[in-house]
């Protein structure tokens, strides 16, 4: 079974904190991390080739060079190769783009099962899987919280807020994963020293998919959409303490307090 | 040239869902300021009954396609149905709601006619001078806002976040116009097969996993009064926990402790009920979104990171704010 | 190395590292030292992800990284437990070492390759109750009798005894010789009249094992010597040698780990309507806390280098230690007192990272051995 999973590497976006003197993002000593929606679905792939022997898991990500140690990371947790697509001619695409550029090299190569993040921690748009399968042309099964083959179908269990659909699907397709879809692995020591010294990340740039990927359709300008301005919430402002209030006055209270924030 | 404001309606069991009817409200106030129309589509089997109440809440059109095909939602012929009609009726925007259909089926669409898509807006506006649809939305894991425009392509689409928008009173009196389309359908549009739809079952508690939390302190008392947070919580779909004075006494798991030698946690909501704020507290939950505080000691330190303290008998607030909630429930 | 600065390699080794302390260690630690026991599924996950082979071939099954990789690993799992620390870096300094680099190769492969492939843990067993610093008083006999060598004796604070598959144990086969009579044999955990009793009560690192270990007529294939007779001082020292530098990254770490854990903590305690952060005493102590972990942690990688570069070790190993264990003591007094009362309870980590840290200044060589060592370097003597 061959399979591909398209990863992300993403500043740890739980770790980063807002100055609260100049109202920006302190992004310095954010680490690096390998998205966590993808990073489970590495795990799934890994889980699915030791289940059926022969079988290959690449790793592929578009991204800067410094995102060369997610994908080290990636093979030290198992998999076989990784592909690092990358060119400054990408730089500013949005999620068409993204998708366009990544489809791009995937119609290059051979595949079973494509598997991606259901959403990346940093752009939160969860809209490059389902657009790569439509260029690819294939079946998408979003929102996996658990797969399994039978035979030579895919068995997903597809999750909705309220309910969960066992989906029976032909290969090729794509799943796009759940964090809770695998607990991923550690890398292992001697992992890293083959990530390193036997196995490669091979950089691939628009030179390597011009003859997939139409021009037109990567960068900013290759986008339809784009970032008209962006800008933080604003800080907390200080509390409000309420005394002396009848019990259904300290009630409604809450109950608009928790109406202006759209708790309910 | 493009024109109205469409909005994808989804029903589940049935039932018009609520973000429907919400995304219907924001676009009656996006096509008044552009003086066009809102339309809606209804997408389903057995759904022509529910296109009155669409055009009640501030549709001029209803745009349904009843089909077997669309019985239960599958990404191919939900996409085949939309992109049809998209591609005939050229509308100027397009909203879904960022449920984990719209997240699925919004991308596929926006791919296959190409246009750009915006995910999970929380603020829709038309600008005064381009008249663009500007889409506003958390990223950086909601550290940052941004907005979006999408300038060339159409129709502009955005997946919009649940809760956030306003559906409109229902108005018996308003008029529309209900158009039954029929979508030529293939076998092999249905290019995945549903095994089995299985409904939630509650899963194992992780509080730092939750949206909400209701926490209890020592002012809770003794371990029965746990269940009035319980039925609280259960009321705003949240997660019981508990400082560590209630855990050390056995009146809660473990599991729930937050605090420095618990868990931390940064929810949406953190409700602190008889807590006194104590450091070794504060510094697992400090990181919330929203920390309503509840203490009969107006000193108490938890007051000082609360943005709404009340000072007040949590075993008389809490009971009355529950049944507020269950009541404001059955209203809508 | 390259400068002072880790490969890119070395740092993805140390992430592992970090995360697998902080996932897996972590959560546990504290109940760890209370139960005083080391559980079997945290040693299984040692085992599986490679730590317990680090830098040793990938032609006998290790993970193949080297020496300064394995001092990054002690360095980090001690941060968050020093018990944990002590069990890698026994096992595979002390009794992996012996074997990798004195034994043979049917030797090598029957009992390296499960040692460093992560399917056996080894121990090694020279401390006696009569034989400390002066190793050289080994009172546990081994007598040839045909195939087997019988060996009779006691050892004593023998680190992960308790859980041990291979034992590393070291007996005088000619009494008349001195230490040129010490002998080394593998000894597997079953053979009868090998018998390790419950763990010592100790001040610190209370969940790692270590046990007493009789030897009443216990018999040994004499194919389990390693070398040659009169060989097992030099194998013992060289082995002690290596382990230092574990020993150097564990205190670096249980060091870190208390620095850490005060820096947190100083940021969030208020009193005299601040945060304690900012008082000058605060900033000021850590500081020269921080300064003297540093200074630790690299004479830690150049004497792990230079073992990696086939340099004369010993004695940059011997001050490593040296420096780093009395620098653990004293940087983790100073984060107990930090926390104030907070630090002396048993709720914060600090006060188990002191007690933790006072070990380090006594076994693989008391700091007054390695003073003997460093001044022998020196010839002074």
């Amino acid at each position: 079974m061959k399979i591909i999973v398209c990863a992300k590497q993403v500043p740890d976006t739980t770790e980063v904190r807002l100055d609260p003197k100049t109202n920006t993002l302190i992004r310095d000593g954010v680490p690096s991390i390998i998205n966590p929606d993808d990073k489970a679905g590495i795990e799934a792939a890994l889980q699915l080739k030791e289940k059926v022997p022969g079988s290959t898991v690449t790793v592929i990500c578009m991204g800067p060079l410094q995102a060369d140690v997610a994908l080290r990371e990636a093979l030290a947790m198992g998999c076989d190769d990784a592909i690092l697509i990358t060119d400054r001619a990408f730089g500013g695409s949005d999620t068409w783009a993204t998708s366009s550029i990544i489809a791009s090299a995937l119609k290059k190569m051979d595949f079973d099962l494509i598997i991606t993040g259901r959403q990346a921690i940093d752009g939160d748009t969860a809209q490059v899987g389902p657009q790569i399968a439509e260029h690819l042309g294939i079946p998408q099964v979003t929102y996996a919280e658990k797969i399994d083959l039978e035979d030579d179908k895919l068995v997903v269990w597809r999750q909705f807020e309220d309910c969960c659909h066992i989906i029976e699907v032909a290969m090729p397709c794509l799943v796009t994963s759940l964090s809770e879809l695998a607990e991923p692995r550690f890398m292992s020591v001697g992992g890293i020293v083959d990530a390193y010294n036997s196995k490669e990340v091979k950089i691939w740039s628009y030179e390597d998919v011009k003859d997939t990927l139409d021009e037109a359709n990567m960068g900013l300008k290759g986008s339809p959409t784009k970032v008209s301005k962006s800008f933080t919430k604003e800080a907390k402002g200080e509390g409000m303490l309420l005394k002396d209030l009848t019990d259904d006055e300290a009630v409604a209270a809450i109950m608009t307090k928790l109406q202006e924030k759209h708790i309910i | 040239m493009s024109r109205d404001i469409y909005v994808i309606v989804e029903l589940r069991d049935g039932i018009l869902s609520k973000v429907g009817l919400e995304l219907v409200g924001k676009a009656r106030e996006l096509a008044d300021n552009l003086g066009q129309d809102v339309v809606a589509i209804l997408l389903g089997l057995g759904i022509k009954g529910k296109a009155r109440i669409l055009i009640e809440h501030g549709a001029d059109k209803v745009i349904v396609v009843d089909d077997p095909m669309l019985s239960e939602y599958v990404t191919e012929p939900f996409t085949k149905a939309v992109c049809t009609i998209l591609t005939e009726k050229q509308p100027e925007i397009v909203l879904f709601g960022a449920t984990s259909i719209g997240r699925d089926l919004a991308p596929r669409v926006s791919a296959r006619i190409h246009t750009g898509l915006t995910a999970d807006c929380t603020k829709l506006e038309i600008d005064d001078d381009s008249k663009l649809l500007l889409m506003t939305r958390p990223a950086f894991g909601g550290n940052i806002m941004a907005t979006i425009i999408c300038q060339d392509f159409r129709p502009q689409m955005a997946t919009v976040r649940p809760g956030v928008m306003v559906a409109l009173e229902k108005d018996t009196s308003r008029k529309g116009e209900i158009e039954e389309l029929d979508i030529k359908f293939n076998e092999s549009d249905m290019n995945v097969k549903i095994r089995e739809v299985i409904k939630s079952t509650k899963k194992a508690v992780d509080i730092t996993e939750a949206k909400y939390i209701v926490s209890g302190g020592r002012g809770v008392g003794e371990p029965g009064k746990f269940n009035m947070l319980k039925d609280l919580a259960g009321e705003l779909g949240a997660e019981v926990a508990a400082s560590r004075v209630c855990v050390d006494s056995g009146w809660i798991d473990k599991e729930c402790q937050v605090g420095q030698t618990g868990k931390t946690v940064r929810p949406d909501l953190y409700m602190a009920c008889g807590i006194s704020g104590a450091i070794q507290h504060v510094a697992g939950m400090e990181g919330s979104e929203l920390i309503i505080a509840i203490n009969k000691n107006e000193a108490a330190p938890i007051f000082s990171i609360a943005d709404l303290g009340i000072v007040g008998d949590i075993n008389k607030i809490i009971p009355k704010l529950t049944e507020a909630l269950k009541k404001s429930k059955t209203l809508s | 190395m390259v400068g002072f600065n880790l490969t890119k390699e070395q740092l993805l080794q140390k992430q592992l590292f970090r995360d697998f302390a902080e996932m897996e260690i972590r959560p546990i630690a504290s109940q760890m030292d209370e139960e005083e026991k080391f559980p079997q599924e945290l040693l299984d996950k040692l085992k599986k992800y490679g730590m317990m082979g680090i830098p040793y071939d990938r032609k006998y099954g290790g993970a193949g990284s080297d020496v300064l990789t394995y001092a990054l690993c002690i360095e980090e799992l001690s941060k968050v437990d020093g018990s944990t620390g002590v069990t890698v870096s026994v096992h595979t300094s002390l009794c992996c070492s012996c074997i990798n680099d004195f034994a043979n190769e049917a030797q090598k492969e029957k009992y390296l390759r499960p040692l460093v492939n992560g399917s056996k843990v080894g121990c090694f067993g020279l401390t006696e109750p009569g034989a400390g610093t002066d190793a050289s008083g080994q009172q546990t006999t081994a007598r040839l009798e045909g195939d087997y060598y019988i060996l009779n004796g006691q050892k004593v604070f023998t680190t992960n005894s308790g859980f041990a598959d291979v034992f590393v144990v070291f007996a005088l086969t000619d009494r008349s010789k001195g230490t040129r009579g010490i002998s080394a044999f593998i000894v597997e955990r079953d053979t009868p009249g090998l018998e390790v009793s419950k763990d010592i009560p100790r001040m610190g690192i209370r969940a790692a094992s270590n046990a007493e270990v009789a030897l009443v007529d216990v018999k040994v294939p004499k194919e389990n010597l390693i070398g040659s007779e009169g060989m097992g001082y030099k194998i013992a020292m060289t082995a002690l040698a290596g382990g230092r530098i574990g020993i150097g990254a564990q205190a670096v770490g249980i060091a870190q780990g208390a620095i850490n854990e005060a820096v947190k903590y100083v940021k969030e305690r208020k009193q005299f309507g601040r945060r304690i952060s900012q008082f000058q005493n605060t900033q000021f102590k850590l500081a020269e806390l921080q300064t003297k972990v540093d200074a630790a942690r690299i004479m830690v990688w150049r004497a792990a280098v230079a073992k990696d570069n086939h340099e004369n070790y010993a004695p940059l190993a011997a001050m490593c230690k040296y420096f780093a264990s009395e620098v653990a003591n004293d940087v983790t007094r100073d984060c107990v007192q930090l926390l104030g009362g907070y630090g002396y309870s048993r709720e914060y980590p600090v006060e188990r990272m002191h007690r933790d840290a006072k070990i380090t200044e006594i076994y693989e060589g008391t700091t007054e051995a390695m003073k003997m060592i460093i001044s022998g370097a020196m010839k002074v003597n």
